[in-house]
């Protein structure tokens, strides 16, 4: 049925997508990449998972024995679910904003780059300090010295070229 | 708690994108450069061929025949005339630096002081200098031995590529070169950078200044036919108009005289490519290395009495030229470790196979895998000149100068390169441990953070211009060595705007211009890609699905590339494409190049140009033989005559002379080659600014 065909098809251009970005990490050629590169790869596809998920799924793709490297006959039937099943969505842009509203308790509409770091490299999921500065790079502004997360959120958004 | 992971959650998918963002960057403008010395080396071989299989008297012949014709084999005496710089007066106009030699310290800073400022050096002290360089260098060996024991510590540099604001970012953190600051310099000091004279010129100063606080190593761009085609060429002759053919003259003889390699405390081996499984220390110190001019050509034999026969004769492998110019021998830039074949057993062919299968390395360049002789059906007894071990030492010079390494074991042919080859972390083990070395430390190919370490930590590759491919696209960095052989990493980056750019601005600058070049690609194939495109189109409908598209463009491109990803910056103003499906007639208009004087849109000959414009330009350049910048009309047509045999195209006299007339020619009939150039300078053309079209002329 023309159904079936295109279900097919479409589960063929999945598996292109994930093999065109495992590619990109498989520096020897050998159809493997360092497990390190997995949350990089998962991402690039569009999936928004927490540090916690990244490890759930490695575990699942890792090998018996870890090796440090994960096979791509290994990585495809996983990640075919995820994308499948739409796992790890976008965090909408809205629930974004309150995240940052709960942060600015005084609702100045900005934050200071000591807060956010404090927050973000102490609580939830911590940011490294290498994390901490590249965000703030791109979030800080430049004359006032403070991040006005309303415009921050819009303009990361905007980036996405999905 | 929930809005920091949330927060953390997001930022950190961000960061992934922009991380594989700048890695698909990367792949396009490595690919895009490695297939352009590819085809670099394909457009030398297809000279070879021509010379061979060309009477000396036509006319294509004697536009190349220079490059391959060493007819100016002069003994010392008539270097010496030749390249007298005394006869060339100094302005009292002119407010650089003078020279006086033999140079002192104040020499040295001076000229660092006068090209800081931009200034010229006058060509009387440039011949002057490079006289000087010629005569030091030739004296020096094949490999250079340095010990770090009266320095304490010497500093490594790999390619330069004409980015002088490396250079100087360099000596600032590091100190100027001198005997106890010694430098390695690892070849590649030329080419893409514009400023790839004032560097040799500082080079060469210091070397002069202090002979054992710098050595150079020559890199694969130290090479005449290379230059042609990446820009030095061109700088010399734009910076000085009057002498630069002699200044590149000298130049070659000087490249041809860098030492291949430096050994540090009989341990560290520093070279520019790298090595092959047949890589002999030994062989490389004992061979001549001033007979290969190009490392591109097989090496040139010097009739030690006689001079080489006038008229095109090619004093190439013959000892003593007879006088029939015909070519006896063809080589192309053959890898592989097979026996030669011997002249005897192809002596049943008929000269017209041998012209089918000539024509097929031509094309094919390096993936050749043996060596040939070829002999005309005339004189078989005169084809011993270069011998195997002639071809043996080629074959370890390119090795040097070319190669990459690779992951795997083994070694291979460097087909992406079309020269050298690429070899494995078993190659280098072996290599290392027969020459009792313990760190190979090679440049040649541009790295991210400016070096890697690769084969377990055993190749140092060392790069040393930043902002390579593109502002940002890169750092640069040094190597500092000392006596515990710990190599200790400096890097840098040569941009003020670095500093200002966030990562998300420079990954998206970087990532514009290769996708830029990519366009280019793209616009370039086109009649490819649609004729491959409307096999999945067969009813003509102008639309093919995205899967479609993406496996058409791999199949054309072979640039290896992932097009899934990319797809979606391409293929911008599509809107998404409605249903996955794409209208690629439109995508084609949306991509149109065209001159911004629309001088050229009207001859159909621009998609070719645009392909071949790096081909086109080598040639223009060859042909210009008194390099004044202009050729004559009827070089002009032989030069598309040239190129269209080289792609086995038709292209007809018609065409040729309608785009000669659309030129705006000077009433003497020359062109100017870079104001040719110039007018196809590629244009893109967004799609929202249709109104008022113009007419191609060809349909899509």
């Amino acid at each position: 049925m023309a159904d079936d065909k295109e279900a097919a098809a479409f589960v063929s251009e999945v598996h292109k997508r994930i093999s065109n970005a495992f590619d990109v990490f498989d520096h020897e050629f050998n159809h493997t990449v360092d497990v390190r590169e997995i949350g990089t790869i998962i991402r690039s596809l569009g999936c928004f998972p927490t540090e916690a998920e990244l490890h759930d799924i490695i575990a699942e793709v890792e090998e018996e024995e870890p090796t440090g490297y994960i096979r791509f006959e290994k990585f495809l039937p996983t990640m075919t679910k995820v994308l499948m099943e739409h796992k790890f969505r976008p965090i909408p842009d809205d629930l974004l904003l309150q995240a940052f509203e709960v942060l600015d308790q005084q609702k100045r509409g900005y934050l200071e780059p000591e807060e956010l770091s404090k927050y973000l490299m102490q609580e939830g999921e911590t940011f490294t300090q290498e994390e901490m500065e590249e965000m703030l790079s791109a979030a800080l502004d430049p004359d006032k010295n403070v991040i006005f997360y309303k415009d921050f959120v819009g303009m990361m958004t905007i980036d996405d070229t999905q | 708690m929930r809005a920091a992971l949330l927060i953390q959650r997001w930022y950190r998918q961000y960061a992934a994108r922009l991380e594989i963002r700048r890695r698909c960057t990367w792949s396009i403008f490595q690919s895009i450069e490695y297939a352009g010395e590819q085809d670099q080396i394909k457009l030398y071989n297809f000279f070879g061929y021509l010379m061979d299989h060309f009477t000396p008297a036509s006319s294509e012949r004697k536009m190349i025949s220079h490059l391959f014709c060493e007819s100016e084999v002069f003994h010392d005496t008539e270097w010496e005339r030749y390249f007298c710089y005394k006869d060339i007066e100094v302005p009292d106009t002119y407010s650089g630096p003078h020279l006086t030699f033999p140079l002192c310290t104040h020499n040295v800073t001076e000229l660092l002081e006068a090209i800081k400022h931009k200034q010229l050096l006058h060509s009387r002290y440039v011949l002057q200098l490079l006289g000087e360089t010629w005569k030091l260098l030739r004296v020096l060996p094949n490999i250079n031995v340095v010990s770090t024991c009266q320095s304490k510590e010497i500093t490594i540099c790999g390619d330069l590529h004409g980015h002088l604001e490396d250079l100087l970012l360099v000596f600032y953190k590091n100190g100027l070169p001198s005997t106890e600051t010694p430098y390695v310099f690892n070849g590649d000091f030329v080419d893409r950078g514009k400023d790839s004279m004032e560097i040799l010129l500082i080079l060469f100063s210091f070397q002069l200044l202090y002979p054992s606080g710098v050595h150079l190593n020559r890199g694969n761009h130290e090479d005449h036919i290379v230059n042609l085609r990446y820009g030095f060429t061109k700088e010399v002759l734009g910076k000085y108009k009057v002498h630069g053919k002699r200044i590149l003259k000298l130049l070659q003889k000087i490249f041809s005289q860098l030492p291949l390699a430096t050994v540090i405390d009989r341990k560290v081996l520093v070279l520019h490519g790298g090595i092959s499984d047949t890589t002999d220390l030994r062989l490389i110190a004992r061979l001549e290395r001033h007979r290969y001019v190009s490392a591109l050509r097989p090496p040139k034999r010097q009739p030690r009495e006689e001079p080489c026969m006038p008229g095109g004769g090619l004093s190439e492998g013959k000892r003593g030229c007879s006088g029939n110019g015909e070519r006896r021998r063809v080589r192309s830039l053959a890898r592989g470790t097979l026996p030669l074949c011997l002249p005897r057993a192809n002596s049943t062919r008929t000269v017209e196979e041998e012209l089918q299968e000539r024509r097929r390395w031509a094309g094919l360049g390096a993936s050749c895998d043996r060596v040939r002789y070829l002999s005309s059906n005339r004189d078989p007894d005169q084809d011993r000149e270069v011998t195997e071990t002639d071809m043996d030492e080629w074959k370890q010079l390119v090795d040097v100068l070319w190669s990459d390494p690779m992951p795997q074991d083994g070694c291979v042919p460097n087909k992406v390169r079309g020269g050298g080859c690429y070899w494995g972390p078993d190659v280098t083990r072996d290599v290392l441990q027969r020459h009792k070395l313990q760190l190979l430390i090679r440049s040649h190919e541009c790295k991210q953070d400016g070096y890697e370490f690769c084969h377990d930590r055993r190749v140092l590759t060392i790069f040393s211009a930043s902002n390579y491919y593109e502002v940002d696209s890169n750092r640069g960095a040094y190597v500092q060595l000392g006596p515990d052989l710990n190599p200790h990493l400096i890097q840098y980056q040569a941009s003020r705007s670095s500093r200002d750019l966030t990562l998300r601005q420079s990954v998206g600058r970087t990532e514009r211009s290769a996708l830029q070049a990519l366009r280019e690609q793209l616009f370039a194939h086109k009649s490819e890609l649609i004729n491959a495109f409307q096999e999945f189109d067969p009813e003509h409908t102008g639309m093919i699905s995205m899967r479609h598209w993406a496996v058409a463009t791999e199949t054309v491109l072979h640039l290896g590339l992932p097009w899934r990803m990319l797809r979606s910056q391409l293929l911008v103003s599509q809107g998404g494409a409605q249903e996955g499906m794409l209208n690629y007639r439109d995508w084609f208009r949306e991509l149109t190049f065209t001159d911004p004087n629309n001088r050229l849109a009207h001859t159909g000959l621009l998609e070719t140009m645009y392909r071949h414009h790096s081909n086109l330009e080598t040639i223009f350049r060859i042909i210009d033989m008194d390099h004044s910048g202009l050729i004559s009309f009827e070089e002009f047509r032989q030069t598309w005559r040239l190129l269209s045999a080289h792609l086995q195209t038709e292209i007809s006299d018609e065409a040729i002379s309608g785009l000669a007339s659309s030129i705006d020619f000077n009433k003497d009939g020359s062109i100017d080659i870079n104001e040719f150039m110039e007018a196809f300078r590629l244009v893109s053309r967004v799609r929202s600014q249709e109104g008022g079209r113009v007419n191609r002329g060809t349909p899509p």
